[in-house]
């Protein structure tokens, strides 16, 4: 019988303005990529509150990308540059309660930039793949599974 | 003590203030509780003493307070940073608190004890930043081995699957019942996303899953923002080690975007500013 091989499961969140248009651009312009990806669409990346990636991992996430505007593009001026202040803090405090930060994968891409989304999301699947399962959450899944 | 007892009483009488949050002698002797002065009369029962560990400021944002005349508070160096760090959240106005500034010479660790509470190590504040009128003498304060810092330090050189184990095996003794939150001065949201049913962001149940969740939510919600009282250690029944972790993260906002929470009133809270320079290496 063949092996099955471990197909990572990414979630991601993007901002409706820039990378949700450059997925669509990807989409549009006939671009190849794999679908182990989940996108939600939030309204900017300020949007996103860490305890979404807390969820996802929850939720069964081997990965999850965060991706919006460059700075200096967002739709509401400053969303971007409150959400990257917030990002630096919350990866140091993953790393200092020994989370694996690595599976998660920050990137800004453009309304315009179709190839760099399919780029960076082949590149987060790859990087996932690699690392395997997140362990440390499904082994506390397993262990309880409650509100389901 | 006497002179904070008249002071307090002139407040009252004249009229400066509507209340005094201060510290009484609690049930226990040697133990203090936190007291709310409404007449003269009640001035009588103030205390000051190291047992006064408790951080009042909790008590501005409250609703039998807030915006109902000013409100006379005695407050230590640490519990001046909460005023100033709800001042600059814009959850209270300046106008309203009078601050009875008191100089400190440390909290006791606990009841019964002689050793120094750990916030008081490396206090910066004995002598409050910022008091309409300033009592009480600065003494000699012993000298104490900061384990805490030294236990910070020890995380660096630790690997990810050690951490893990080490804040697994603390939040294991996590029951949820949210003392850590109910003391912290600066945990004021009127619905806390804990308690937020539709969707469960934090599963209430206490295993390992939802104590991570409300720990890192916690914790990451203090970044930047926490005052280093340890109020929510000191409070926490399970002895789980939280000043760590609100230490770590002041020691990030410090380092990264050179930040201390509770200093100065005209200064922006961390997250609620940015700068165009702010680091980016880690976005792709």
């Amino acid at each position: 019988m063949e092996e099955k091989t471990f197909e990572p499961k990414i979630t991601a969140f993007v901002c409706n303005w820039c990378t949700y248009t450059g997925a669509d651009l990807a989409g549009t312009s006939r671009l190849k990529y794999k679908p182990n990806i989940k996108m939600i669409r939030v309204p900017c990346t300020g949007r996103i509150d860490p305890v979404f990636i807390i969820k996802a991992f929850e939720k069964g996430a081997d990965g999850v990308l965060i991706s919006g505007c460059h700075p200096g593009d967002c739709h509401y001026n400053t969303g971007n540059f409150h959400a990257r202040r917030r990002w630096v803090l919350f990866t140091e405090l993953l790393n200092y309660m020994g989370i694996d930060s690595s599976r998660l994968f920050f990137s800004w891409v453009s309304a315009s930039e179709g190839k760099k989304f399919v780029d960076v999301v082949s590149n987060v699947i790859e990087t996932v793949k690699a690392k395997g399962p997140f362990q440390q959450y499904q082994k506390i899944n397993k262990e309880f599974v409650l509100d389901e | 003590m006497n002179e904070l007892r008249q002071l307090s009483k002139d407040l009252l009488q004249n009229g400066t203030v509507k209340v005094i949050i201060g510290y009484a002698e609690g049930t226990t002797p040697g133990r203090t509780k936190p007291f709310i002065a409404r007449t003269p009369e009640d001035t009588d029962k103030f205390v000051f003493n190291k047992h006064c560990v408790n951080n009042l400021a909790v008590y501005l944002t409250r609703k039998e307070y807030k915006g109902k005349g000013t409100v006379g508070i005695v407050a230590k160096g640490c519990d001046v940073k909460a005023i100033v760090q709800l001042v600059q959240e814009n959850q209270i106005n300046k106008d309203d608190i009078y601050i009875i500034g008191m100089n400190c010479n440390g909290a006791a660790a606990d009841f019964g004890k002689d050793t120094l509470a750990v916030k008081c190590i490396h206090c910066t504040v004995r002598t409050p930043h910022l008091y309409h009128t300033l009592l009480g003498t600065i003494d000699e304060m012993p000298k104490q081995e900061d384990d805490h810092l030294k236990m910070i330090e020890k995380f660096d050189a630790m690997t990810s699957e050690e951490k893990w184990a080490f804040w697994e095996a603390e939040f294991e003794k996590c029951v949820k019942c949210y003392a850590c939150r109910q003391t912290c001065p600066m945990c004021y949201c009127e619905k806390c996303i804990a308690d937020k049913s539709m969707p469960r962001w934090i599963e209430s149940s206490a295993h390992t899953r939802g104590n991570f969740a409300w720990n890192i939510i916690r914790a990451f919600h203090l970044s930047g923002r926490c005052i280093g009282c340890n109020e929510c250690e000191r409070a926490c029944p399970a002895q789980i080690p939280l000043s760590l972790l609100n230490r770590k993260m002041g020691m990030v906002a410090k380092k990264e975007f050179d930040y201390t929470a509770g200093i100065a009133l005209d200064n922006p809270t961390l997250v609620g500013n940015y700068n165009n320079a702010d680091r980016e290496d880690f976005i792709k």
